[in-house]
């Protein structure tokens, strides 16, 4: 002890410049070191904000294109609903209705706003105002509301996705009129039809309803999200039970042989097949093979359950593992056979688990493009599917799909469609993560 | 519609046959479960086991059969100078059959020489659906039938539902296997079919790339040349450029995660790292084509360089950005894996922490770090929906990073996507390049669950 007392008292003792560690050299060496030391540090957290930063720009741009898309340019004209154009008073057939020359009340309505455009060419441009969308709309009112015939309305149309672009500021306003899709003429009006409330951003409630179309400005991502659901619950009502099943077996009875490490080899390789693999599967064997149809979210579904299946395995022989031996035991120990036990005791309180597995693999599978590509789900459907066997799309596809068209419009409507494939993606982990957080259980 | 009703109906009757089964196996014990072997809803599920089994197998057989056979039915009676057709011509006759006798071509609008053909489809389609109801309907009430005469009280219902009931769980777990083989056969008939027509070197080693089929034989210009290299060099290329992005950044975040960052920002910034993996790859694409890609133009064309509008750079930096959490989650794994004890030493020997990961750590988790990169280098191999959009169909064998290039996923989605006939080589490529691809991405994961493995058993 004394010993050790001594000690710093004989450093001390020591000049600054003797001791090893105390020369020039040494004390160099230790900053750079120290150096070093901070430099690595930086490094690791210049990597996280890296990722951090692509994360955070690429939900900006997609949230900075995609939410005006949520409002759309409607333009507000008093309509004549003449008999001549549609069909006599008191006409109640639907199809009949349906056929009446609504452009032309449009037209005419227009050409009484701005009698000064009289011309072939005005009257051409004055038209294109409006979107192919309007007519519809107004044949629509006609047919669900017959006794329009004769009365005049003030009724909001949609304009057409030229305006639509040009008032939410999108193109460049300041390009040579030549260069524009909206000419000076046309610019005209709608500052005239602005200035009197006549022209403003809607909400758009039809990108919520409605299904794809050729024009920006009518499309809607309801078709993809129906779409998007059969598929799921096809992939749902095949992958859960199969998964579940081929889990308890694997995990509680499967016995430890050459076969049964086969089939876990086996499900480790096909979690990481890319997906595309999968497609071609569902080709070759569902559509080729089997003669199934092409566009079905039935097929999709089915291709879907494949790929998913040995994610939920593996979730659910986890949660399995985490249930502690006792519980068996004590099953086994008051009579159940070994499948009771597992059924009745086992399985219930893995659950949570399973279903926090279950929910991340169907968030994944919701996200899928690829393998839908392959089986024809990248048709043009304006219909929302009524049954899982009817031709439809998905929200992924459709956003693909979006994404390839030319149409400036088109570019936040894609980005909206994304926003809405976010959200549902957003909700289903937060469904998992409460899931978890509710019923997660250390033993 | 009447085959679903076939099937709910099945489903009913086999309910009913639960509900019969545990009222006589009570009955037969006079009302007292004391009497019985099992409990009486074992009896009830071994009626459903007759009954429901044997039928549904059988209406799940003949749904999937039955097309097939009424085609190839159809096909054998058709007119002598229909099956003189070309083999494309009759698939063809045959879909535009099947489009008028499924309703999508009203009957009226039809070609009149399909008419007949439509109507007789139809009608072999309605003797088989009748047909089924038939024996599906007699299967399970035959089964019903013997199902109920063998209960009695001393009969142990429990242990053959269990039975059973293993055998359904062994034959769930055999799926995996199946969906295996069905993707190697598929792949392989399809790709043997191809390389019929299309030399298998001149595949693997050719050194162009344009799969057009002329569709007349007189047709200029479209040769069709099936050299797969440039796909193969175009992927390895933004396969390359992502992982120079995702291995440099991943690793790094797993190494502060793991070693400096305090417990709170961790568990903020893991599930932000993992959101990156949550995001659907279209989403990716899309990013890729409407931001990334110009900005790299941009930026190319200010420094002077003359870069393509759909560049590998472009495609190959966002794809690295995908596969960042790939690389960090698992690396993470693994370096939290390495013993404390090894960083101890390493301190009382004096190191600075950084030189602690750098000389100890990371050495030590090297099989394992490795092993990720690999998985990550398999999936960047297989991505698909990034390059579909954002780099286009060029087929070109360059390294410069600032060209255009397209990948074997782009090319086998582009000659799958829309109509395509089944036996053309121009669709068949698909099926070699995706087997070319499936044995690529299967080879580097069972590589990297090797090395996984190994390591594994170093440590524990």
């Amino acid at each position: 002890m004394t010993d050790m007392a001594a000690e710093p008292n004989q450093l001390a003792a020591m000049p600054a410049d003797q001791g090893i560690h105390m020369t020039d050299k040494a004390k160099r060496r230790l900053k750079a070191r120290y150096a070093a030391e901070r430099r690595f540090r930086l490094i690791g957290m210049a990597a996280i904000l890296f990722s951090l930063a692509a994360l955070a720009v690429l939900l900006f741009t997609i949230l900075g294109n995609g939410f005006t898309a949520f409002r759309q340019t409607h333009v507000q004209l008093e309509i004549q609903f003449e008999p001549d154009q549609i069909a006599p008073v008191g006409t109640t057939d639907t199809a009949k209705l349906m056929q009446g020359n609504y452009g032309a009340l449009i037209t005419k309505s227009l050409q009484q706003r701005f009698p000064e455009a009289s011309s072939r060419s005005n009257r051409r441009a004055l038209e294109a105002l409006m979107s192919a969308g309007a007519e519809v709309q107004l044949a629509r009112m006609v047919a669900d509301d017959p006794s329009l015939l004769g009365q005049t309305r003030k009724v909001w149309l949609p304009a057409h996705s030229n305006v639509d672009v040009f008032v939410k500021g999108q193109v460049d306003t300041t390009a040579a009129e030549a260069d524009r899709r909206i000419k000076d003429n046309q610019l005209g009006w709608i500052n005239a039809l602005k200035a009197t409330g006549d022209l403003e951003l809607r909400f758009n409630t039809r990108f919520f309803t409605g299904a794809d179309s050729r024009e920006p400005e009518l499309v809607g991502v309801w078709g993809g999200v129906v779409g998007s659901f059969y598929t799921l619950l096809v992939t749902l009502a095949v992958a859960f039970p199969l998964g579940i099943m081929a889990a308890i077996y694997l995990e509680e009875f499967a016995p430890k042989n050459r076969w049964t490490e086969i089939i876990e080899v086996n499900i480790n390789n096909l979690a990481a097949v890319p997906s595309i693999v999968y497609g071609l599967l569902g080709l070759a064997v569902f559509i080729g093979f089997f003669g199934m149809p092409r566009s079905a979210p039935f097929v999709g579904g089915l291709v879907l359950a494949l790929m998913s299946l040995p994610v939920i395995i593996i979730a659910a022989r986890a949660a399995l593992r985490a249930v502690p031996p006792s519980i068996r035991q004590a099953a086994l120990g008051l009579g159940a056979s070994p499948l009771q036990a597992v059924l009745h005791h086992v399985l219930p309180l893995a659950m949570p688990g399973i279903l926090t597995g279950t929910i991340i693999a169907m968030a994944h599978a919701l996200g899928e493009t690829a393998p839908l590509l392959m089986i024809g789900m990248v048709a043009f459907i304006v219909d929302v599917p009524a049954t899982p066997v009817d031709a439809a799309t998905v929200l992924p596809v459709q956003i693909f799909m979006w994404a390839d068209s030319a149409e400036r419009g088109f570019v936040e409507k894609t980005s909206a469609a994304i926003i809405v494939l976010l959200v549902f993606l957003l909700l289903m982990n937060l469904a998992a993560i409460l899931l978890r957080k509710k019923f997660e259980r250390r033993w | 519609m009447s085959t679903s009703l076939l099937f709910a109906v099945l489903l009913i009757l086999s309910l009913g046959g639960y509900l019969l089964g545990r009222r006589r196996a009570l009955g037969a014990a006079g009302g007292k479960i004391t009497g019985l072997h099992s409990l009486p809803t074992f009896y009830g599920w071994y009626v459903v086991i007759w009954c429901g089994l044997p039928s549904l197998l059988l209406f799940g057989l003949w749904v999937a059969a039955e097309d097939s056979i009424v085609r190839v039915l159809v096909q054998n009676a058709l007119p002598p100078e229909m099956l003189s057709l070309r083999a494309d011509q009759l698939s063809l006759l045959m879909s535009n059959v099947r489009n008028v006798a499924y309703g999508l071509v009203p009957m009226d609008h039809a070609d009149p020489q399909l008419r007949p053909i439509a109507e007789h489809y139809i009608t072999l389609h309605q003797i088989s659906t009748a047909a089924l109801w038939v024996v599906a309907l007699v299967l399970l009430i035959a089964g019903m039938l013997s199902g109920l005469r063998r209960i009695s009280p001393e009969f142990r219902a429990r242990n053959r539902v269990e039975q059973v009931a293993q055998w359904l769980l062994i034959t769930a777990s055999t799926l995996a296997v199946f969906t295996t083989i069905g993707i190697v056969l598929s792949l392989v008939f399809e790709a043997a079919r191809f390389f019929a027509k299309i030399n298998a070197l001149e595949f693997l080693f050719g050194l162009t790339w344009s799969p057009q089929m002329a569709i007349r034989v007189d047709q200029v210009g479209s040769s069709g040349a099936f050299g797969a290299v440039p796909l193969f060099a175009g992927t390895l290329l933004i396969a390359a450029i992502a992982m120079i992005v995702a291995v440099p950044v991943g690793l790094m975040s797993a190494v502060y995660m793991a070693e400096y960052a305090p417990q709170n920002l961790r568990a903020w910034v893991k599930p932000a790292l993992e959101v990156l993996a949550g995001i659907p790859t279209v989403v990716y694409g899309f990013f890729a084509a409407l931001t990334v890609a110009p900005f790299v133009q941009q930026a190319g064309s200010a420094l002077g360089l003359e870069v393509a509008s759909q560049s590998a750079l472009a495609a190959g930096l966002v794809m690295g950005i995908m596969i960042i959490p790939f690389v960090s989650s698992l690396s993470d794994d693994v370096i939290n894996a390495v013993p404390q004890s090894l960083r101890d030493g390493s301190y009382g020997l004096g190191a600075t922490q950084s030189e602690t990961i750098r000389k100890v750590i990371l050495p030590a988790a090297l099989p394992g770090i490795a092993a990720s990169v690999i998985l990550a280098f398999s999936r960047a191999l297989g991505e698909t929906m990034i390059v579909v959009m954002a780099a286009g169909l060029a087929a070109n064998i360059t390294a410069n990073p600032l060209a255009a290039v397209s990948t074997v996923t782009v090319h086998i989605a582009a000659l799958l996507v829309g109509d395509q006939e089944f036996d053309s080589p121009k669709t068949l490529a698909a099926f070699a390049l995706g087997l070319v691809l499936f044995i690529v991405t299967l080879a580097l994961n069972i590589i990297a669950l090797n090395i996984v493995k190994k390591y594994r058993e170093q440590y524990d």
